[in-house]
């Protein structure tokens, strides 16, 4: 399978990598905004909303604590989920592998 | 009080000359931590010396031959990121301003969150040695290779400052090595490992780095949160009881604290707002973390040492685990230097707070006069001369890869030379951009390097990020927008900062100087009256104390007002700041973005639109990749 002999704008055009690529756009541009509006909620909030941060949840324990640790917890969630739709994308991505060299040709 | 001979010699230097200050380390068990370097300095040695026997090919020089796992590269991944900055830095801003400082910490975990969705694995699939590789693949290979290298350099160089000075003042601060000593200790061991060892070397020694640091913070934070239990009301808890704490809220807030009870002094450390007070600043910051990370050279160039885009996506993944995990830790850490350290220990020997953690290794240990915890002490300072020196290394290999791969293989030679000629070229880049580094480091002594660290963020965001994102993502973007990108980025970035609260403003130093010597007369005096009339000892103490404060605050000031003596602007002839941001991402990002748009739609290019569906089909498949991972 050497690279040149690939057709690349029909493998584009497949029907296959179409579904592939609107897949992965969705879930990724989708999970990119929510992280970015996730954390830049903790500067905002920490400014803007200093009062509901300061309320007491558990013994010294606050709000404003528990959202920059919610931080950590929603990283490594969001690495976690994606880690398993990848999975996904990965079989997606053999099964045009093995086909692109009949693609277009 | 003298450090032995052999011990200077293990650390490979000539002629040294030692000074000693205040140092964290007690004078007595100096030995003791110079044996520790040894012995770290030692296994990388050996590490580099294995290393050099595999790095024969130009790819395994700047890849390490793609055959590093996704796990060891995640931890070299938190190995190089995980810099004295946020080892020492965040731990000391904790200590010194509570939550503040680790809300500061989250933004460098997110940062990953960018890296692992849309930069990592299209960059393992499109991507050889460097940057410049990814933008050459659609666009004009010489013009895009030649401003990406020039980007790469500035930015590993920025980057490259702010370690080499952090460095040296921290191994003066912790054992009273002398700085300049220290830079070039710093410099000639990151050049043996990149040099020799290239990639792989460079590779062990951030995994190396990363274990120990992980070690040493668990140990710390298991000594310090395990007095407590382990529960997390109940470690607060004693935050806000203590007396440290509640002093240092006490002095932070002023006036505004006189109605405010002991407890609700120390609850106050653990509410936002005594260290930040610009929102708009932090999201500035905070865009300039998200975006810049994934534009940092000597990041993404380790994706390309791993051999598939699954392998690069588990990097980040255990990358963003390590990373996240001791940043938590650091909550621990700081709180915990704050309460057993005191904060008015920690900025006695360095202003900043980076000692925090270092001084609470010592107190856990049993303090400053025992064996134990001046072990603990050498173990957690060799830990951040590892850090330096592996930070570093990393970023020259990244500069020197520019250098060699894009400047000299890629523009001058026409993408000819042969990989033997491509990696002696790689070695000769590599010495010369270490050598510039010591230079630089010698010669920035003293100067206030902090910025340089954001900075470099800002010109990865800004130039960057933009150009190879669209480059990625975008199927009209082209050689015009690529190099007008980088331009606009890198230049209004770096412009906005020359502009900033950042400069030095002589005017407002000189008048901020002038007021307390003026003011300084009466103070002593008054001191002066009140240490005659003082009776018992603690009062005498007292006064006694707050009079040398006092004269010393009139000789810096006085010092201060002579070195700006006739100077009324700072370095770009502003008497005040024309920007008042610190970060300058807010604005510079979006104009990066906005000129690789702007200008690709402006000069189209039939190449780059041929090219797109070979791209945006590698990226997603890693088609074509297969066999160039098998070297």
């Amino acid at each position: 399978m050497a690279p040149q002999t690939l057709n690349w704008s029909a493998i584009e055009s497949d029907a296959r990598f179409k579904e592939l690529h609107s897949r992965k756009s969705v879930f990724l541009w989708g999970l990119m905004a929510f992280s970015v509006a996730y954390y830049f909620a903790l500067p905002l909030g920490a400014a803007y909303f200093t009062d509901i941060f300061k309320i007491k949840v558990w013994g010294p324990i606050n709000v404003g604590l528990l959202f920059a640790l919610s931080e950590f917890i929603v990283a490594w969630g969001i690495a976690f989920v994606y880690a398993r739709k990848a999975a996904e994308f990965d079989a997606m991505a053999d099964a045009i592998n093995r086909d692109a060299a009949s693609i277009g040709a | 009080m003298k450090i032995s001979r052999w011990a200077v010699a293990a650390l490979a230097l000539t002629a040294p000359a030692i000074a000693f200050a205040q140092t964290a380390v007690n004078p007595k068990y100096t030995w003791l931590t110079f044996a520790v370097f040894a012995g770290i300095i030692g296994i990388t040695m050996y590490i580099t010396y294995l290393a050099a026997k595999r790095t024969k090919t130009a790819a395994d020089f700047y890849a390490a031959g793609g055959g590093i796992s996704g796990i060891q590269n995640g931890w070299a991944i938190a190995g190089d990121y995980l810099s004295a900055a946020s080892f020492l830095g965040i731990a000391g801003l904790i200590s010194l301003n509570g939550y503040d400082g680790f809300m500061y910490s989250v933004g460098w975990l997110v940062a990953y969150i960018t890296v692992l969705l849309v930069i990592a694995e299209p960059c393992r699939n499109i991507g050889k040695y460097t940057m410049a590789d990814i933008l050459a693949f659609r666009n004009d290979p010489k013009t895009v290779r030649t401003f990406m290298a020039i980007s790469t350099i500035t930015v590993s160089t920025f980057y490259l400052t702010a370690q080499m000075v952090g460095g040296g003042v921290l191994v003066k601060t912790l054992i009273g090595i002398d700085y300049e000593v220290s830079v070039i200790t710093v410099g000639v061991l990151m050049l043996a490992y990149v040099v020799f060892g290239g990639m792989v070397a460079t590779t062990y020694v951030q995994i190396i780095k990363a274990v120990l640091l992980v070690i040493a913070s668990l140990t710390m934070v298991a000594l310090v949160w395990g007095q407590y239990g382990f529960s997390l009301p109940g470690f607060l808890e004693a935050a806000v009881a203590d007396p440290n704490i509640q002093a240092r809220v006490a002095t932070m807030l002023g006036d505004a604290s006189k109605n405010l009870t002991a407890t609700e002094l120390g609850q106050r450390f653990l509410e936002p707002g005594l260290l930040f007070k610009n929102p708009i600043d932090q999201v500035s910051l905070g865009m300039a973390l998200v975006l810049g990370t994934a534009g940092l050279p000597h990041i993404l160039m380790r994706f390309f040492t791993v051999p598939t885009a699954q392998a690069a996506r588990k990097s980040v993944i255990w990358a963003m685990a390590i990373i996240g995990g001791f940043y938590v830790l650091t909550l621990f850490m700081g709180l915990g230097a704050a309460m057993k350290v005191g904060p008015p220990n920690i900025t006695a020997i360095d202003k900043g707070g980076n000692m925090a953690a270092p001084l609470l290794a010592q107190y856990l240990g049993g303090g400053q006069d025992s064996m134990l915890g001046n072990l603990m002490l050498a173990f957690v300072a060799a830990v951040a001369f590892a850090t330096i020196v592996a930070v570093v290394a990393g970023l020259v290999l990244a500069a020197a890869s520019a250098m060699s791969h894009d400047l000299w293989v890629g523009v001058i030679k026409g993408d000819k030379a042969t990989s033997d000629e491509e990696v002696r070229a790689a070695r000769i880049c590599s010495v010369i951009v270490g050598i510039i580094a010591i230079v630089i480091g010698i010669l920035a002594q003293g100067q206030n390097v902090a910025h340089l660290v954001a900075l470099a963020f800002a010109v990865a965001a800004s130039a960057n990020l933009p150009v190879i994102l669209l480059t990625l993502y975008w199927k009209k973007c082209n050689t015009a927008g690529v190099v007008a990108g980088l331009v606009v980025g890198t230049v209004t970035a770096i412009g906005l900062v020359l502009v900033s609260p950042n400069m030095t403003y002589p005017k407002a130093v000189t008048a901020a100087a002038k007021k307390v010597v003026d003011a300084a007369p009466a103070r002593i005096a008054k001191l002066e009256g009140d240490l005659a009339a003082a009776t018992d000892a603690a009062a005498k103490e007292k006064f006694g104390k707050a009079l040398a404060g006092a004269k010393k605050d009139l000789a810096t000031n006085t010092a201060t007002l002579k070195k700006f003596e006739g100077q009324t602007t700072s370095l770009v002839g502003l008497e005040k700041p024309l920007f008042e941001l610190r970060n300058p991402g807010l604005i510079s990002i979006p104009a990066g973005f906005l000129a690789v748009i702007l200008f690709s739609l402006m000069f189209s290019d039939k190449r780059a639109l041929e090219t797109w569906d070979e791209l945006y089909v590698r990226s997603n498949t890693g088609l074509g990749r297969a066999s160039a991972a098998k070297h």
